[in-house]
């Protein structure tokens, strides 16, 4: 595991992560991950070679089900999935524009 | 009212020595008088649902495990025409066009949802202080905290605002607020429970549980809510037993492990008495065993990569499209980070840039993959435990309830507190939290662990050591 977090790594993964931060934030988050990951450095003593990943706690077939078409429960009318979105348009969510047309 | 808790008021209700209305209705003047800060808001329904239930009666149609038990949920259940946001400001406002499978099924059991509780947002804390809407008190001492991050479950259950409720543990969150604010609340093994309209936090944790003030009364929850459910693909299809005959079994030969790893720093006075609790079960035929749980120390570190590793990707769908808040920018990219910078508190940007860095191209070996495999070594611990011994007892927390603001401003100071519920939901096991005692005043918890679908231990243990002891009937001061 690397060993110190900068600024910089803080704020390329808010950029992953689709957060909005100010530099009194960077700040703060770049002390607190370099401290609680500092702490996680602890798992580096472990000798974890040859063991398998866990993934859930009983031993569990893959679900199969029949190959039909079901309709997924509950069914939500168009509108009423729409009520909560903050913007909408005739059937749609609306959000702002993702491609820029060059004049 | 007299009758208090889940077994008693559905049995009255069921007996028509009250009626469901009557319940409600003076369990619904508890909520508004409520001054520890429990509830988010009341469900307008409540008394529609009650009526319901006594018409049922009325009718002699069978009016279910709950009938006319007054519940509230933790606001991270959904709740179909009621409004839930997980404790946080980018999900205000949203009214949810469903019931998630654990509401619907409280509510087909007879239970009447009075309202909606305060929580950490999005389950991430362990004081409630993390609420985007308030904290809650502890009602044992109100500058206190009641735990999190099912607090306001806690307190409720403890202040009798509610009979009983359900709250979410992904690293502890039923069973230290359980612990913290005096009341029995228990973890089922992972998947015994469906999650499919629980908002979700770390899915390979997250496990829906009861809370209530005896094991009987968690009991009547779980058997209510527990089962395979098509919606929720890890959820168990293994039969669901009767965990209120379970309460009533003699203990027999039961062994119980002590593991010296999670009393070595534990204070003094935690470690009586939940020992103390241990020699009362020791009185009715259990014995003790030493067992040895070697990677207990890893725990906190595998579970914080884990936990917010799954949590970045969660949290990835409230970008201000579907649901919730929205704050514009000039294109797609900006209003997301501006409305997650705006809707998420300061817990949970830590936490989803903890497990955004974990996830980063080139480190998913190094943290994720790492800590998956210290599971393994942790569940391992158990199963060998669990060779030499029935069950497992530990202190559930290693403190008991600390002050409002005490840990708040250092991270991971608080994220310690969870040093002895972590690895129950890194292993998938089954864990409850029973009060066992009280340190200058304040509650303790006794935490059992059980084998994968060991709840029926759990709740024979319990069962047994509140027959035993009086602890669960103790009330805090009004």
């Amino acid at each position: 595991m690397p060993t110190k977090i900068t600024a910089d790594d803080v704020r390329q993964t808010a950029t992953l992560a689709r957060l909005e931060l100010g530099d009194e934030e960077v700040a703060r988050l770049t002390r607190e991950l370099d401290a609680i990951l500092g702490y996680m450095e602890l798992l580096d003593r472990l000798d974890v070679s040859g063991v398998e990943p866990m993934t859930h706690a009983v031993s569990l077939d893959l679900p199969l089900r029949d190959d039909v078409v079901e309709a997924l429960e509950p069914q939500l009318p168009v509108e009423v999935a729409l009520a909560d979105a903050p913007r909408a348009h005739d059937a749609f969510f609306e959000v702002p524009k993702i491609i820029e047309v060059g004049e | 009212m007299t009758i208090e808790g889940v077994a008693e008021i559905a049995r009255a209700v069921r007996e028509r020595k009250v009626s469901a209305a009557e319940v409600t209705e003076a369990y619904l003047a508890r909520a508004a008088a409520d001054e520890l800060g429990c509830f988010y808001r009341l469900d307008p329904t409540a008394r529609d649902q009650a009526r319901a239930v006594d018409e049922k009666i009325a009718r002699g149609e069978d009016p279910g495990l709950l009938a006319g038990v007054p519940v509230a949920l933790k606001d991270l259940f959904v709740t179909e025409g009621l409004e839930t946001t997980a404790g946080s400001k980018i999900l205000e406002g949203w009214v949810p066009p469903y019931d998630g499978t654990p509401s619907r099924k409280l509510k087909a059991a007879g239970a009447v949802l009075v309202g909606k509780l305060s929580m950490d947002e999005f389950a991430m804390g362990s004081s409630n202080e993390n609420s985007a809407y308030g904290p809650v008190r502890n009602p044992w001492d109100r500058a206190r905290v009641p735990g999190g991050s099912s607090g306001g479950s806690a307190a409720a259950v403890a202040a009798g605002l509610v009979a009983g409720t359900l709250g979410t543990d992904t690293g502890g969150s039923i069973r230290q607020p359980a612990a913290l604010s005096g009341v029995t609340g228990l973890k089922p093994t992972y998947g015994r429970v469906s999650r499919y309209g629980v908002v979700a936090f770390a899915s390979s944790l997250d496990q829906v549980g009861p809370l209530g003030r005896t094991a009987l009364d968690c009991a009547h929850l779980l058997e209510a809510i527990a089962g395979h459910d098509p919606h929720d693909a890890t959820s168990l299809d293994r039969p669901v037993p009767n965990y209120r005959d379970a309460c009533a079994r003699p203990l027999g030969a039961l062994r119980i492990g002590i593991p010296s790893e999670y009393f070595k720093d534990t204070p003094a006075a935690m470690a009586s008495s939940v020992m103390a609790a241990v020699d009362e079960l020791c009185k009715h035929g259990a014995t003790k065993v030493p067992v040895e749980l070697p990677h207990t120390s890893y725990g906190i570190a595998a579970y914080y990569i884990v936990a917010t590793a799954e949590a970045s990707s969660n949290l990835a769908r409230y970008d201000g499209v579907r649901y919730g808040l929205r704050v514009d920018g000039d294109n797609l990219g900006a209003m997301y980070a501006r409305t997650r910078a705006a809707g998420f508190g300061a817990e949970v940007k830590r936490r989803i840039m903890l497990g955004t860095y974990a996830l980063r191209s080139g480190y998913y070996d190094a943290y994720y993959l790492r800590a998956q495999k210290v599971r393994t070594l942790i569940k391992r611990d158990f199963q060998r435990a669990f060779e030499r011994c029935d069950v497992i007892a530990t202190p559930t927390a290693p403190s008991t309830a600390f002050k409002l603001g005490a840990k708040i401003d250092d991270p991971l100071e608080m994220y310690l507190n969870d040093v002895y519920t972590i690895p129950c939901n890194l292993a998938g096991l089954p864990g409850m939290s029973v009060p066992c005692g009280f340190i200058e005043g304040l509650p303790a918890g006794l935490q059992l662990l059980g084998p994968p679908l060991g709840e029926e231990t759990l709740f024979a243990v319990a069962g047994a050591f509140q027959r035993a002891t009086d602890w669960h009937d103790k009330r805090p001061p009004r």
